[in-house]
């Protein structure tokens, strides 16, 4: 007996189909190497070429108040927007009875279909004006806590609008995802618990929280995720200026980074565009950051879900 | 899947359909409002210029645009409005045949090499957009308040801060004062209407204002920043106590100061912001193609308001092509014109130049070879 | 002992149904009244809702808990306590989606006529003009980003389930993951910074905003393609394979067919994503008066682009910019939510059953 196996018939249209997919594959990892390197090149003229006036201090002097911006914005939208998250979330999962979970959940979808530009004209032309008579009575009577300290806007384009506009743009996809890891909560383990006398809240407490603890880290990331790039609602309600300042009811507050570059691009000449663009790579790594580690919690969890 | 297709087919029809053009860009061109023609019969011209620059005098290049295209069809201008630095780097690389700006050219500039134009010339300038700066408010029931450079450079500066300040109140005296902050309204983006302000600021009252004229407003003066005119003048309209400066032509209900010169306290009107332009000295050291104009903030010549934005129209006095200066001498014409500067000022609201300085251009303009 | 033990406990009896409808009214109630005192005898003119929801639901939560607690037993309350925090939540959330869909709606109607989708805005200055060329600028970009990302999403989905394993696979599929989270200015950064090098400083093209768009739109694409080829049963692979299909033609005839509603449902999301996304245009697209056909050429309007610039740069009649830039919005919405129910439409109806 031989022990020469028949070779497999490699016709040509499964090698041209299978290195068609394989360089489509690779192309997701090229295009992001690519973006990186594009964005690099662009940069490096805002260090080697002439000074520029808006950076006359530096790099990094310029580039630090955006950055804090960026991170301040997005954890004032995020820590709103968490608690929220979840109670929606637990609330479509466990206390809405079915057909309205349903139609509640497309509600909240909704909220995500809305293109932002259409969030930052509403922020600024209804929200704000809304908000600004509570800013006042917030810096009247708390205004000994230091972040509501300060000379209090007149128009409510502060930094505590900003971060409610940005809750409200992350809360439909933290919920959907929280939803989902709720929704996948082993039922006997909520069975188990209702049995014994649970009341609805102590089954939560005891079944649903602690399942749903990192996917609730996780949606939590996402959320940060999509904040930090969070461009024209911020870019159309904010009042800024080149300032690290925690304050959140006043006039003076920092800007972020792509609302920084959406505002001057358009009429930015020479190296300031280079200069922008630098900045736009810092925004780039600090995304890439959270969202692998985000991703990284997730795939990590996903061994021990109960979805197995 | 026969009515996925179906319904694709049916969109795809429907975009071409909607493709068709849009209504008002039919061949024959009929302004919608605003644009008159130039009554003069013209020769007939065919040909594109592109120029780019301030974004200033955009809504002004509109207007001419669409004045200039009407009068001769065969003719299409673009203008970007880019930015002045860019708009004048672009001309030096030869992409565009003029360019709008809102600085006139700095002398190392001047060294450089013109591509559009004939070696070893250089390029003419004068100003063409005049936009008077108004100070505006919002107090209810004040409609105009007086105020001398130091006050305002003070408010603008975070020194005074309350509206019942003595300051205020010494040169207003039959107006009640509020016992309500100042908000004061900057812009947030780099423009040259911060730049002119802060000009008349430092030249007014250097001591307050310590910081010249920047385009980038400084921090440590604190207030609201907004994006663009449209941003100062929401940002006024929306709160109670403020104050800002933007673009005249878009103060629209709003309190406008009127601030001293000399001895008499001037409102914004369009011949004012003429006459200081007028009663400026021009560069030291420039051609007499070139009008380059230092604002005279501390004029005391009487009705002449000091807070204006200059922008200026560049161009070769020699072009490589000849076709191009046949169109710039034509399109400048138009520019420097009474119709232009009118219809210009009809729908953007700037001060049409004055007949003097328009003389002047003239001669600039006839010129171009 | 066993007595006491259970009233403090487990409570006694549970509340009577209409007390907690009841208490909530009645301290709204309260708090409102409370604050038309406060306007009437003190200085403020206007009643603000803000104090009132907020101390009205405090007031009920309280009250509520009190007697629960007294009655019911301490878990009950905490219970009932729970149940009005998440309901709370709920009702925030969706106060904004009312007051959005409000405002859009009674603002956009003003200008919500035929002259706003029959023009452009080419030499008009003040009322008048429409979003005409806006529309096909969109229309134009989306459709060349969609021309672009589709082949390639469906590709790399293909490549992650039918062929991927081992290192590369992982690593495709861990940076899919990444690249949806890139930020949309940073794709408008990208195209920008790649036409740069061809076309000089200051490139303005309708493609590149194409390729910004496909840049966000790939992700999408490939992870609901992956998850829709996913669900196509092994045995329908297996016989094929069995009949002699090459794997190719499988792909090609068997799978793909399969999961086609599901891609399409995919693809329309992805086009309901980035059709409103105003920054990376902003940036590489540019904004301009006129109808533009030619991608390749010069600059295009796009619809975000146009609600943001009529909101930013208002000419001397500022409330004819404001309609437009409102009428604007209201068409974008309508867009995205056609887009977003076609979606769920074709996964309902065209989804293969069982």
């Amino acid at each position: 007996m031989t022990d020469i196996k028949p070779k497999a018939v490699r016709r040509l249209g499964d090698v041209v189909f299978a290195n068609l997919a394989f360089f489509a594959g690779v192309s997701i990892l090229a295009t992001l190497a690519t973006v990186a390197a594009f964005l690099f090149a662009q940069s490096v003229p805002a260090f080697t070429g002439p000074p520029i006036d808006a950076a006359s201090d530096g790099f990094l002097s310029y580039v630090i108040p955006f950055v804090f911006g960026t991170v301040y914005a997005s954890l004032i939208g995020l820590a709103i927007a968490t608690p929220l998250a979840v109670g929606i979330a637990l609330y479509i999962s466990h206390f809405a009875n079915r057909r309205f979970a349903q139609v509640l959940g497309y509600a909240v979808d909704l909220l995500a279909a809305i293109p932002s530009v259409v969030y930052g004209l509403w922020g600024i032309l209804v929200l704000a004006p809304f908000l600004s008579p509570t800013f006042n009575w917030l810096n009247e009577n708390l205004g000994w806590i230091p972040i509501f300290a300060g000379q209090v806007s007149a128009t409510g384009r502060t930094m505590l609008t900003v971060g409610i506009v940005l809750a409200i743009m992350v809360l439909p996809i933290m919920a959907a995802l929280i939803r989902e890891i709720f929704l996948q909560t082993p039922r006997l383990h909520e069975e188990a618990a209702l049995a014994l006398g649970a009341t609805r809240w102590e089954m939560i407490k005891m079944a649903v929280l602690p399942f749903g603890r990192p996917g609730i880290i996780s949606a939590a990331m996402l959320g940060l995720g999509r904040a930090l790039g969070e461009t024209m609602a911020v870019a159309m309600v904010l009042s800024p200026a080149a300032v690290v300042s925690f304050a959140v009811l006043t006039s003076t507050n920092s800007n972020t980074i792509a609302a920084n570059i959406a505002l001057q691009f358009p009429e930015a000449g020479g190296n300031y565009t280079n200069l922008l663009i630098a900045t736009g790579l810092v925004l780039f790594a600090i995304t890439m950051v959270v969202n692998m580690f985000a991703r990284w919690v997730i795939s990590r969890r996903a061994e021990f879900s109960g979805a197995n | 899947m026969n009515n996925i297709l179906k319904l694709g087919a049916l969109a795809a029809v429907s975009t071409l359909v909607l493709a068709g053009c849009a209504a008002n860009e039919d061949v024959a061109e009929t302004p919608t409002s605003g644009a008159e023609t130039p009554t003069e019969a013209v020769v007939e011209l065919a040909g594109t210029l592109n120029g780019s620059g301030a974004s200033s005098m955009a809504a002004g290049q509109e207007a001419w645009i669409a004045g200039f295209q009407i009068a001769n069809p065969g003719v299409t201008v673009n203008y970007d409005p880019t930015g002045s630095g860019t708009g004048r780097a672009q001309f030096m690389t030869g992409a565009t045949s003029f360019t709008g700006s809102d600085s006139y050219w700095k002398d190392e500039e001047l060294l450089e090499a013109f591509p559009s134009c004939v070696a070893g010339t250089m390029p003419w300038e004068f100003p063409i957009w005049i936009s008077p700066i108004a100070v505006i408010f919002n107090l209810d029931g004040v409609s105009s308040l007086n105020m001398d450079g130091a006050t305002v450079a003070g408010i603008f500066a975070g020194e005074i801060t309350m509206w019942n300040d003595a300051a205020i109140a010494a040169v207003n005296p039959d107006v009640a004062l509020p016992d309500l902050a100042i908000t004061a309204v900057h812009r947030s983006d780099e423009s040259g209407t911060s730049k002119n302000f802060t000009d008349y600021l430092s030249a007014v009252a250097g001591d307050t204002w310590t910081v010249g004229a920047i385009e980038a407003w400084p921090a440590e003066f604190g207030g609201e920043g907004a994006q663009g005119t449209s941003g100062v003048v929401s940002a006024v309209t929306g709160g109670n106590g403020t104050i800002g400066y933007a673009d005249a032509s878009r103060a629209g209900d709003l309190g406008t100061v009127a601030v001293k010169v000399g001895t008499d306290y001037v409102s914004y009107s369009a011949e004012a912001a003429a006459a200081v332009v007028d009663a400026s000295p021009l560069v030291e050291g420039r051609e007499s193609y070139d009008l380059a104009t230092n604002i005279d903030r501390n004029t005391t010549a009487s009705g002449a308001y000091p807070i204006v934005l200059v922008s200026y129209l560049m161009g070769c006095n020699d072009y490589m092509d000849d076709a191009q200066a046949e169109l710039v001498r034509a399109w400048a014409s138009y520019l420097v014109s009474e119709e232009g500067q009118n219809a210009a000022a009809a729908t953007a609201g700037n001060a049409p130049i004055s007949a003097g300085l328009r003389a002047k251009a003239q001669v600039i303009i006839d010129a171009i070879k | 002992m066993t007595a006491q033990l259970n009233s403090s406990f487990r409570g006694t009896q549970d509340l009577p149904k209409w007390l907690s409808p009841t208490l909530l009214v009645g301290f709204f109630l309260a708090s409102f009244g409370f604050q038309v005192l406060l306007a009437s005898g003190g200085e403020t003119a206007e009643i603000n809702f803000i104090p009132v929801a907020v101390f009205g639901l405090l007031g009920f939560s309280v009250a509520l808990y009190v007697i629960s607690r007294v009655i019911e037993g301490v878990r009950k309350a905490t219970d009932r306590l729970v149940t009005i925090m998440v309901s709370t939540a709920f009702s925030l959330a969706l106060i904004p989606l009312i007051s959005l869909a409000y405002t859009v709606v009674t603002k956009g109607v003003a200008r919500f006529d035929a002259e706003f989708f029959t023009f452009s805005m080419r030499n008009v200055v003040g009322g008048g003009g429409g979003a005409l060329h806006a529309i096909i600028g969109t229309i134009e970009i989306t459709g060349i980003a969609t021309l672009i990302s589709v082949p390639i999403g469906i590709m790399a989905a293909i490549y992650l389930v039918e062929y991927g394993r081992g290192t590369i696979a992982r690593l495709v599929t861990f940076f899919v993951d990444v690249m949806t989270g890139v930020p949309s200015i940073v794709a408008g950064l990208f195209a920008y910074a790649l036409f740069v090098i061809f076309f000089g400083p200051g490139v303005r093209m309708g493609l590149g905003g194409a390729i910004a768009l496909s840049l966000l739109m790939i992700p999408v694409v490939i992870r609901a393609t992956e998850e829709m080829l996913k669900i196509v049963p092994n045995e329908l692979r297996e016989a094929a394979y069995a009949l002699g299909v090459p794997k190719w033609l499988t792909v090609l005839k068997v799978v793909l067919p399969t999961s086609l509603a599901g891609i399409a449902t995919g693809i329309m999301i992805a086009i309901a994503r980035v059709i409103g996304e105003t920054a990376p245009l902003l940036l590489i697209a540019g904004f301009t008066a006129s109808m533009n056909y030619n991608p390749f050429d010069e600059r295009m309007m796009t619809l975000p682009v146009f609600v943001y610039t009529s909101y930013a740069n208002q000419g001397v009649d500022m409330q004819a910019y404001l309609d437009r830039a409102w009428a604007g919005a209201l068409t974008l919405m309508l867009i995205v939510m056609v887009l977003n129910l076609v979606a769920r439409l074709i996964s309902k109806y065209f989804s293969p059953k069982g």
